[in-house]
């Protein structure tokens, strides 16, 4: 790929799946995830990379998707918040977001999900000022993220209550 | 907003970088975590002809210990330079630096490199390259050379590069045992840009300090040495007197703006350079 194209074929693994898709350059991965895939759970708020609602897994690490091109994204294995939740993978942190009232308009909840389960892989027992810390690159407008913060840390709690499975 | 359109080439060697970006000069732009590129271009701020990613160059992402420097490549990523154990043995003010760069999500995919050919004036990197005294290592069809962090940001994002170069690594000098570092900024919020930032080194001399070295961000167009200011700490044992003539001494002007005026950024300063000295000397 040494010329420069305005147009590419890609290949990619999107929760699971094998994907192959001829995308734009200037295509962005949250754009085609939602347009060309139709995973609309991954939601763009800014789009330049300041409100975290995009926030996506690229290879196991959490990347915010506006920020990203598809064409960047050409062999990686992507996760979404559909993949996520099918998988069960966050199952405990959704059901504590419901029970502490975490989301209102539910806009920041994927983005905020994903980074959250990436807070616990790193840090399991997290104290709520790393909690704050972690998120705060995931904005909520409505929860004033008093009740996020809870949420996160009593899936910690449970979790080191239930001991290692 | 979404960018505008582009062409865009992937090379998988750096000759294969560097011919790109020879071919097609001042409409190319480099393309690296693209944590800020990108948004500028979803802005349209920027709107670059030809995209040139750099990602899948072999060795540019490589953290190493040389005989007198570490070497940090362009693609190291910060949370690369935050886990690196490398990184916090023989350079912790960077170590303790990447911490304030954005948010985990930013910091997975953003590069050394990158924060550095920006030149964000607020950027915490590129204080540190200047405290520690880098050298900043171009790559050009024509060959290698390198720059020191003093001459190679000279304004607001503007660098020595010329069009044509690649950034391809940072060459910081081994600090030897008696150097210290300490670093700190203020922000409204945690992983904001810093209002203003402190990066700083220095050699411990028994009580004193020695080879000081003051590099503020965030208060002029690129990051600069508090020279006066450091002149006063220069082989003085760091006391509440000395303290307060360092500060007396600032000479720092910057502007005020949306986020803080200039009186306030002064005070700032002043604040920041009383709480990472102290630390430096102990």
């Amino acid at each position: 790929m040494n010329d420069a194209q305005e147009a590419l074929d890609i290949e990619l693994e999107v929760n699971g799946e094998h994907v192959r898709r001829r995308v734009e350059a200037r295509r962005s991965l949250a754009d085609f995830l939602r347009q060309d895939l139709g995973l609309t759970g991954t939601h763009l708020g800014c789009e330049h990379g300041a409100c975290g609602a995009c926030t996506v897994r690229v290879d196991g690490a959490i990347a915010r998707s506006c920020l990203m091109l598809a064409v960047q994204a050409d062999g990686a294995r992507i996760e979404t918040i559909e993949g996520l939740s099918d998988a069960g993978a966050i199952a405990e942190l959704q059901n504590a977001f419901v029970l502490a009232n975490a989301l209102q308009c539910g806009y920041c909840t994927p983005g905020m999900l994903i980074a959250a389960q990436a807070l616990l892989e790193a840090d399991p027992q997290p104290s709520r000022d790393r909690i704050r810390e972690f998120l705060a690159g995931n904005y909520c407008r409505c929860t004033g993220y008093q009740s996020i913060v809870d949420a996160v840390a009593s899936v910690a709690a449970h979790r080191a209550a239930r001991g290692p499975r | 907003m979404k960018a505008p359109r582009f062409a865009y080439a992937r090379p998988a060697t750096l000759e294969g970088a560097l011919a790109l970006l020879a071919a097609h000069g001042e409409e190319a732009r480099v393309l690296a975590g693209g944590q800020s590129l990108v948004a500028m271009l979803n802005l349209r701020v920027a709107a670059p002809r030809v995209l040139v990613d750099i990602n899948r160059v072999p060795g540019l992402g490589e953290v190493a210990l040389g005989e007198s420097c570490v070497r940090i490549g362009a693609l190291a990523r910060h949370a690369e330079l935050e886990r690196s154990e490398l990184v916090a043995r023989h350079l912790p003010l960077l170590a303790r630096a990447v911490r304030h760069i954005a948010h985990p999500a930013i910091r997975n995919r953003g590069t050394f490199g990158g924060s550095c050919a920006l030149a964000d004036p607020a950027a915490e990197l590129p204080a540190c390259a200047l405290a520690l005294g880098a050298k900043l290592v171009l790559r050009g069809a024509r060959g290698e050379r390198r720059v020191a962090a003093g001459e190679f940001f000279r304004g607001l994002y503007e660098t020595a590069l010329e069009a044509g170069e690649l950034l391809v690594a940072a060459e910081f000098p081994l600090p030897g045992p008696a150097s210290a570092s300490a670093f700190g900024e203020l922000a409204r919020r945690h992983g904001d840009y810093a209002l203003v930032g402190l990066a700083a080194y220095a050699q411990r001399d028994g009580p004193a300090l020695r080879d000081v070295r003051l590099a503020f961000f965030g208060v002029a167009d690129r990051p600069v040495l508090a020279a006066r200011a450091a002149a006063v700490l220069e082989g003085r044992r760091v006391d509440e007197a000395t303290l307060a003539r360092a500060v007396a001494a600032l000479d720092l002007e910057p502007r005020g703006d949306l986020h803080a005026s200039a009186a306030t950024r002064r005070r700032l300063a002043g604040v920041l350079l009383e709480r990472v000295v102290k630390e430096l000397a102990q």
